[in-house]
């Protein structure tokens, strides 16, 4: 549905975007991933035809961005960050001037628009000014707008930030359902979110893709080394050099709190028998032992930090 | 063209929510009735003088002394007003990021840029219509020549176009309304001044600066001679400008 070739957009000297490239298939939801300033809202407005790359090709069911950008546009909906409205008009006006600019026929248009009102549940809103509405509101509209015309292809540029936890659960849930019958493109700096919503994650970093997958796949392969959490009461500079000394551990590290030690074992190998075992043995008390996972915020940390632990240690 | 309509009905519908337009219409209505007032007088108290004087009389007529400065202060009110109107139509899309929204519905650039130029006019073409009374009152008063009024409102209509498609330049140059509204000003004052300036630079160059003003072409239409001459400056003005504006827009395409 969405492909995109080598795509490289420089800012004047600054490169936003560096040969990326990826391929969305339809009805896909993808979370883009990224921390700020990594070219997800570029690579987003490359998309959507607001400006083009500088080099490399973006495709949208077929459709060049560039050459066909009105046969793109028309195939998609776009809800840009920060959610530009026009505040002066009301909820209904604006979504009559969206949906006309979108190419709703007139006879239909008031049925959309009731359509879209009701998706979103603004209808308690439709007659007020949209500079007077709070962001909750600002973001349903901007979500409205977007949904007019039934476009295929839903372009959700940080659909969430701004809101209050009540209003994000709703949204995600709402964009949960769209995603059903359509293809999703939404971008995030929120972790749990993308790893809620999406069936697969882009992790963006400086302008590259460093990243691709479900998000239970990217948390096993990404895994380098299992942890095991480990509390036991005994002497703590005795455990650590028995603990150590075991085949297969590769770290000991006092954890946080007096009796608590995180334990890297190699990949493949569960230690914990082994573990229990030897503080047993040894007369200590053991309180806890269990498998860490790592979170999706632990290998995001690990792609987009520059320094990689795991190969130090290769 | 794809979008005019839509971009039309929207832009007048945001230029008669703001404040600006009733504004500005209000000092423009309250200015031009204050100039008709002062020339309707000052012509009936130099009639009255020229009943005593048969040479006077001769000179007196409604043309130079009503119509001709009534459209030339227009045109003048016009040059300060028409930036106001004209400078939220681009640099507020950009600035509120409304523009990111605009130009990724299925809308071509030459529809949006024409919408936008036509709102304007259309909101000028108001703005005229509410000084006609004031040719209504000339009726009652005495005898106009009407062919000549029309002639004047023709020429004001496309002069001020041409204000607008400078201004709609001027606003897609910067997301900043006062700066653009300050730039089609000033530029605007210097088409206006460069024709004065032929005794300074000679007759090839000077005849040359008179052409590009857009005050020399009006002066034909507030004497009601409708030249194809001025008319066409007036098109190829406006085209121009357009031009350009769209060439702006689309600049976004490979500026960084």
């Amino acid at each position: 549905m969405i492909e995109v070739e080598n795509l490289t957009k420089f800012y004047g000297q600054v490169p936003a975007l560096r040969h990326v490239s990826f391929s969305i298939d339809q009805g896909e939801i993808v979370g883009f991933l990224g921390p700020n300033g990594a070219g997800k809202t570029t690579t987003l407005r490359i998309l959507t035809c607001f400006m083009p790359p500088t080099s490399g090709v973006a495709r949208v069911a077929g459709l060049d961005c560039q050459k066909d950008s009105l046969e793109v546009r028309a195939k998609i909906g776009y809800l840009p960050e920060n959610v530009p409205l026009y505040s002066d008009m009301t909820t209904r006006r604006f979504l009559e001037f969206a949906a006309t600019a979108k190419g709703v026929v007139r006879s239909r248009t008031r049925e959309e628009i009731d359509r879209v009102m009701e998706t979103c549940a603004i209808k308690s809103v439709a007659s007020r000014i949209i500079g007077h509405l709070s962001k909750g509101y600002r973001q349903r509209i901007g979500i409205a707008q977007a949904l007019l015309n039934d476009p295929p292809i839903l372009i959700l540029d940080e659909p969430t930030i701004g809101l209050d936890p009540t209003q994000i659960v709703e949204i995600r849930a709402l964009i949960k359902e769209l995603g059903a019958e359509r293809t999703i493109i939404l971008s995030s700096h929120i972790l749990p979110e993308v790893s809620q919503i999406c069936q697969r994650i882009l992790i963006i970093n400086n302008g590259q893709i460093i990243a691709t997958d479900t998000p239970a796949n990217l948390t096993t392969q990404l895994q380098r080394n299992l942890q095991v959490y480990l509390e036991v009461d005994g002497p703590s500079s005795e455990i650590m050099e028995k603990l150590g000394g075991l085949d297969g551990v590769l770290a000991v590290k006092p954890a946080n709190g007096g009796y608590t030690y995180l334990i890297e074992t190699k990949r493949g190998q569960d230690l914990r028998p082994e573990l229990a075992r030897t503080v047993v043995e040894h007369g200590w008390h053991l309180r806890e032992l269990k498998l860490q996972d790592l979170s999706l915020e632990d290998i995001f940390m690990q792609l987009v930090t520059d320094e990689e632990p795991g190969k130090e240690r290769e | 063209m794809k979008g005019f309509w839509v971009v039309y009905r929207k832009e007048l519908y945001r230029l008669f929510a703001s404040p600006i337009f009733y504004v500005v219409a209000f000092i423009f209505l309250a200015l031009v009735g204050y100039f008709f007032y002062s020339s309707v007088a000052y012509y009936s108290i130099l009639s009255f003088q020229a009943g005593t004087n048969p040479f006077l009389s001769q000179q007196l007529n409604l043309t130079d002394m009503v119509l001709e400065p009534f459209f030339a202060s227009i045109s003048i009110i016009l040059l300060l007003m028409v930036p106001l109107i004209t400078m939220r139509l681009f640099a507020e899309e950009k600035k509120t990021g409304t523009a990111e929204l605009l130009f990724t519905y299925p809308i071509s650039d030459r529809g949006a840029v024409l919408g936008k130029f036509g709102a304007g006019v259309s909101v000028l073409l108001l703005l005229l219509l509410g000084t006609f009374p004031a040719m209504l009152l000339l009726e009652i008063l005495t005898d106009p020549p009407w062919a000549m009024i029309l002639g004047g409102y023709v020429g004001l209509l496309l002069m001020s176009s041409a204000f607008v498609s400078l201004g709609l330049l001027a606003s897609s140059l910067t997301e900043n309304q006062i700066i653009a509204a300050a730039t089609a000003f000033g530029a605007l004052l210097l088409l206006w001044i460069i024709g004065w300036s032929e005794s300074l630079v000679g007759p090839a160059l000077g005849s040359l600066l008179k052409y590009l003003s857009l005050f020399t072409h009006y002066d034909n239409f507030a004497k009601g001679i409708l030249d194809s001459r001025d008319i066409l400056f007036y098109f190829l003005f406006i085209l121009l400008f357009l031009f350009t504006t769209l060439r702006i827009l689309e600049s976004r395409q490979w500026r960084g």
